[in-house]
Formats: C-alpha cells, structure tokens, sequence
C-alpha cells in the first residue's frame, strides 16, 4: 500500500466533515455538491447566493494552497474527450436522479444514518469500481 | 451573512478535498482499484478521509439538532427515507461516470482552479446531463399528472 496517504486523508477528511456540521450549524443546509450546483445553475432558481459562495470557497481553497507554497494539482484526465463528457453527463444525470453524490450522501447521509444514503454510496462504490476493474485490468491490462 | 458562511464552508470543504488528495482524480481511481490489492498498490486513502469524516458530521448534527442554525430560520433536513428505483439506478450511472474519469461533483469544481480543459468539459458536461435530468423529471410529472387528471 505504498501509496496510502493515512494522516493526510484523515485531516483532510475531519475538515470535510466539519465543513458539513458549519454549513448546518450556520445556514441549516446539508453540504452536498450535488444539491448546491444543481440549484445553482437551475434557470428559475431563486436560492443561488450560498450555493455560489460555496462553490467560490471551494475553488479558492487550492488557490490559497497555491499562494502558500504548494502547487495547484493538475488533475490527470483520459486522453478521450467524448470519454470525459460522456463521464461528465452520467455524473450529472445520475447524482440529480439518486439526490446525492459522494459528499450528500456517502459524508452527510451516513452521517445521518441514513438507510438511503448508505444504500446509494455502497451502489456508486460498487458501480465505479467495476468500471476501474475493467477499464484498467480488462481494456488495459 | 449567509453567503459569508457559505464561502468559509466552502473554503474548509475545499480545503479538506486539497489536504487529502481526493481533489486528484488519480488518487480516487487508486482507491477504486481494488484489483491492484493484491499486488500490494490499492490506495486505501479515500476509505480515511470517510472514517475520519463521518464521526465529526455524526457528532456535529447531533448537536446541530438541538438549536436552530444562526443565519436561517430551521435546518433543512433531507425527508426522503425510500430506497427507490431512482435512487439505485442514478448511483449506479453516477457510479459509471465516476469510474471513468475518478471525478465526483466536488472535486470537478474545485478541480476548475486549474483551468485544465478536460475539468472545464466535465463540467459544462455535468451541467448538461443535471439540467437534462430535471426536464426529463419535469416532464415525466406532467405526464403522471396528465393521466391522473384524465383519471
């Protein structure tokens, strides 16, 4: 497991966490992406202010990182355009259907205990590693 | 004030993605990979940042549901409890999406700080499949309400 981050990924995962008990303690919203952008750019949304906030503080995070010395990661994407919005498009339609994603249901909902969300996030696990077993072991091994 | 807070959650949110490589869409796949267990190269970080995650929001929303939130009038918890359908089916295409590219919604975001070209297309793809989902939605109530009304 020579590329296990533990202390990292914990400290990183505690400021996830507290982020979800702010936003709650402070505005009374549960902190899912999903949620938070599709009000956001929903045409007839009346409720955009936060959700844009949140989603400036977010992008200034790594920002601020940079202007402490670290550099901004450049993320590693595939190669294949039409891979990417192909991927984009199901990450849409598929968070919006299941109301959550990975911060709404797999922090926020099992935080919660919630049967639902615990049912969504052991599906998307299940399904996106499938997807890595065959493009990595079957495609590409 | 809302929208104050709302940037500081964001920013700590953003923060805790930074901190804990999950804003690498490299990092993610490495945990997904879990047929790279055996030979000893699984990146179990992401099962981490949930462990450590979950028992601040446990302990955090059971304090928050004893008072009222400082800059709204109640706390908007989730109603739906029923393990539908809907709910399986848009995890598993989640899922796919998520597979092949390592991104989840935060992430992708936060990943346009970079102004890298394929997270800008992820994105604007991500805008298109969550709009197309709520005019598929819209008209499939209108449908339902159309027959109900019809009777």
């Amino acid at each position: 497991m020579a590329n296990f981050t533990p202390i990292s990924a914990a400290i990183g995962g505690a400021l996830i966490g507290l982020s979800a008990v702010l936003l709650m303690l402070l505005n009374g919203r549960i902190a899912g992406i999903t949620g938070v952008f599709a009000g956001l750019i929903d045409p007839v949304s009346n409720d955009r202010g936060w959700r844009a906030t949140f989603v400036a503080g977010m992008i200034i995070a790594p920002l601020s990182a940079a202007f402490l010395g670290y550099s901004i990661p450049i993320p590693h994407m595939p190669a294949s355009l039409v891979t990417v919005a192909v991927a984009g498009l199901l990450v849409g339609f598929g968070t919006r259907l299941s109301n959550g994603c990975t911060s709404g249901h797999g922090i926020c909902g099992i935080a919660r205990l919630s049967p639902r969300s615990i049912a969504a996030t052991a599906t998307f696990m299940a399904a996106a590693m499938a997807v890595v077993a065959v493009t990595r072991h079957v495609i590409g091994g | 004030m809302r929208a104050l807070a709302s940037l500081v959650c964001g920013f700590v949110f953003g923060w805790g993605l930074f901190i804990s490589g999950m804003i690498r869409p490299e990092k993610v796949l490495g945990f997904l990979d879990i047929l790279a267990i055996p030979s000893g190269n699984w990146d179990p970080s992401l099962a981490m940042v949930m462990a450590a995650a979950l028992p601040v929001a446990w302990v955090g929303y059971a304090l928050a549901r004893r008072r009222k939130p400082v800059f709204a009038t109640e706390n908007e918890w989730p109603s739906q409890t029923t393990i539908d359908r809907s709910l399986i089916a848009g995890s598993v295409l989640f899922g796919i999406g998520w597979g092949l590219v390592g991104l989840c919604p935060g992430p992708a975001l936060e990943n346009l700080a970079s102004l890298s070209s394929g997270v800008i297309i992820f994105v604007i793809a991500m805008a298109v499949g969550t709009l197309a989902h709520d005019v598929w939605y819209a008209g499939a109530t209108a449908l339902t309400q159309a027959k109900v009304a019809d009777g």
